[in-house]
């Protein structure tokens, strides 16, 4: 390749557009590694200044994270027979004596029930509503769908209030169930609007073919469009689970001591015995986790659905 | 294998009504020709058919059983799509078996009987290979397995040769006349060619509007059509009108056309108002001595043949003549137009008068 091409990018363009890239990733690589490397770090380290790049590392976060601590008298503290676990240790280092488990366990997998359980309702009744607005003939079809469209336009911090107010009358403030529906409620309209575009771009045909070759309506449904969905409900998917996941506005409002999930209760680490940088780093990494997997692993769906249509061979 | 018998069968959508009251039968083990342009309601009558529709009003039956609402599933047709519509997450074994595996065959049945139609179709090496990287022939093959494999009662066939390149749509049109020749299965098939149309068909409908134009053999159709719709639709070039004002009555053998007497097929009801005389180009002789004349305006040459265009009082007329026959742009010629395969038309209601020559046609 020596002469210029409209086609072919130049060695110099290629260069710029790499370096812009790796310029870009470092930027927003950077909030990510401060956090990790954070949860590693001891207290006095993590408030450091200048920050210490290199530090020994330490699971004080970790182990400050998962236990409540407490401080006793100089006497009885140096009578105490030597730590049995590492745990124990790090925290006698730092002068305390485990009282006991934190709830962070607990909130953690109020997150996962939460935001697992409202994401696959949101695709289940999600990928129904598509299927159907796409496929039949549905009475005011276009009104349906934008009414759908609508709820998505409103903030919904907006309705906090009397969904605060329904929620309290019916009992479902502080439930799992209750976070799990109002936040399918939030999700479904995107689910169907998305997995409407999916299920448009398959040809009828697939369906067709099966049901002259003998199968009904939801065999052919489960079996030919489904599978030929499959990257659409992935990449919807990651989406709702990223709205149930982080969300922090209605948890706080909403929930409290059985159903509290991860996001409202991260910072309140930060009260017990002063400012324990270490330990919420930890609670943000561990909580940056499940997400982070789930989007590595459906990564390639991810990438083909959000080109989808665009660029369909 | 069975007998399709249609009657009155009309579909609406919304205010469009896509078929109006078509009725036909087609026979047991014919391959049966739904011809006509786009929009015509020829793929909506074959959707009817296999039960990806139900129709508005009417009746199909098939084997004497009315299954006009039943589902697809019940109705043991098998379809070839356009686009083939293989599923494309499977391979080429599993695509084939997909029919029967919906019935419940057991394994070794169905992997003797994909086995059986792939050596048919010359697929067999195919088997194992995902279908998105086959050749638009080999698909279509694929696609005619899936639909042959079980035996069922009627293959609908939507212009199965539509996505193929022009050389290969010759050697799938064989293909698939010489399956049907050997499983002798009542076959519908859609198709906007009219070639495709009489190249395979035992008998053809050809629909206009939504409503059925004729129903025939390609050569009644083709010699003797009964609109004047099939007459420009069916043939190429396509048939010449001759346009005028006269008339004849009941059993009249000639008719004026301007200034001479044009003997025509015995009539066998009055004819009267604008006409249109209708001639093949190939029933057309270029003769000095015949009384309708025209000046040559164009010659094509087709090798053997050559498409001689005249202008006449009567509109432009396109003859096929032996290109041997000297023909000179600007010169004044005779027209002789063959006699017994003239047809007659009402311009008006572009419906073909009944003649001695076109009797035993069946009309729309």
């Amino acid at each position: 390749m020596s002469a210029w091409s409209v086609t072919e990018p130049s060695r110099a363009s290629k260069w710029v557009a790499g370096l812009l890239v790796v310029l870009y990733t470092c930027i927003t690589l950077l909030p990510l590694v401060w956090i990790i490397s954070t949860s590693f770090k001891s207290g006095p380290d993590s408030i450091s200044y200048p920050p210490k790049i290199l530090f020994q590392p330490s699971l004080e976060g970790y182990v400050n994270l998962f236990t409540t601590r407490t401080r006793i008298a100089a006497e009885d503290f140096a009578a105490l027979p030597p730590p049995e676990t590492w745990y124990d240790r790090i925290v006698r280092d730092q002068g305390m004596v485990i009282a006991g488990q934190s709830r962070f366990g607990e909130r953690f997998l109020n997150s996962v029930i939460i935001g697992f359980g409202s994401t696959f309702l949101s695709i289940f009744l999600g990928t129904l509503a598509a299927y159907a607005f796409s496929r039949f003939k549905v009475p005011l079809k276009d009104d349906l769908l934008f009414f759908i469209l609508s709820t998505r336009m409103m903030p919904p911090i907006a309705v906090a209030i009397p969904i605060y107010l329904m929620y309290r009358e019916l009992g479902l403030s502080d439930t799992h169930l209750g976070m799990i529906l109002l936040y399918t409620a939030v999700n479904i309209s995107l689910a169907v609007w998305l997995l409407k575009g999916f299920i448009d771009e398959i040809p009828r045909e697939y369906e067709e073919a099966a049901l002259i070759d003998g199968y009904t309506r939801f065999q052919a449904f489960r079996k030919v469009v489904l599978p030929q969905a499959a990257t659409g409900i992935a990449s919807t998917a990651i989406f709702c689970l990223i709205f149930a996941w982080n969300e922090y506005a209605f948890a706080v409002l909403l929930t409290s001591g059985n159903a509290q999930t991860a996001p409202p209760f991260i910072p309140t680490i930060i009260g017990v015995g002063g400012q324990d940088w270490p330990a919420v780093a930890a609670g943000a990494t561990l909580f940056l986790l499940p997400v982070m997997i789930f989007t590595i692993l459906l990564r390639k769906h991810l990438l083909r659905g959000i080109t989808f249509g665009a660029v369909r061979k | 294998m069975a007998e399709i018998v249609i009657r009155n069968l009309r579909k609406d959508f919304g205010a469009f009504t896509a078929v109006k009251g078509s009725s036909f039968t087609i026979r047991d083990g014919e391959f049966f020709m739904l011809l006509g342009p786009s929009g015509c309601g020829k793929t909506t009558t074959l959707r009817m058919i296999a039960g990806l529709e139900l129709p508005t009003s009417g009746e199909i039956l098939i084997d004497g059983e009315d299954v006009s609402q039943k589902p697809a599933s019940q109705r043991d047709i098998a379809m070839v799509f356009q686009m083939f519509a293989l599923y494309p997450h499977m391979n080429v074994r599993k695509n084939i078996a997909y029919p029967l595996v919906s019935q419940g065959v057991p394994r070794a049945e169905v992997q003797r009987k994909v086995a059986e139609v792939a050596k048919i179709l010359r697929i067999d090496h195919l088997l194992d290979k995902g279908v998105g990287g086959l050749s638009g022939g080999d698909r279509q093959r694929v696609a005619l397995g899936r639909a042959i494999v079980r035996n069922p009662k009627a293959f609908m066939m939507d212009e199965p040769l539509g996505a193929l390149d022009a050389e290969f749509r010759e050697i799938m049109a064989e293909e698939l006349r010489a399956l049907h020749d050997r499983m002798h299965a009542t076959t519908v098939y859609v198709t906007h060619d009219q070639l495709e149309a009489m190249q395979m068909g035992d008998k053809i409908v050809v629909m206009n509007h939504g409503v059925v134009e004729q129903f025939g053999t390609p050569q009644d159709i083709y010699d003797h059509p009964a609109t004047l719709f099939v007459a420009d639709f069916i043939g190429s070039p396509a048939m010449n009108f001759l346009r005028f004002d006269g008339q004849a009555a009941a059993g009249a053998g000639t008719i004026t056309l301007g200034d001479h007497t044009q003997p025509l097929p015995r009539l066998q009801e009055p004819a009267a108002g604008a006409l249109v005389l209708g001639v093949r180009p190939e029933h057309v002789a270029l003769s000095d001595t015949a009384p309708l004349k025209g000046r040559i305006e164009a010659v094509e040459y087709l090798g053997t043949t050559q498409i001689v265009t005249l202008s006449t009082p009567f509109g432009a007329v396109k003859a096929r003549t032996p290109s041997t026959q000297p023909a000179r742009v600007g010169d004044l010629t005779g027209l002789a137009l063959n006699t017994p395969r003239l047809s007659l038309f009402d311009a008006t209601t572009g419906r073909a008068f009944r003649t001695a020559a076109n009797a035993g046609v069946h009309h729309g």
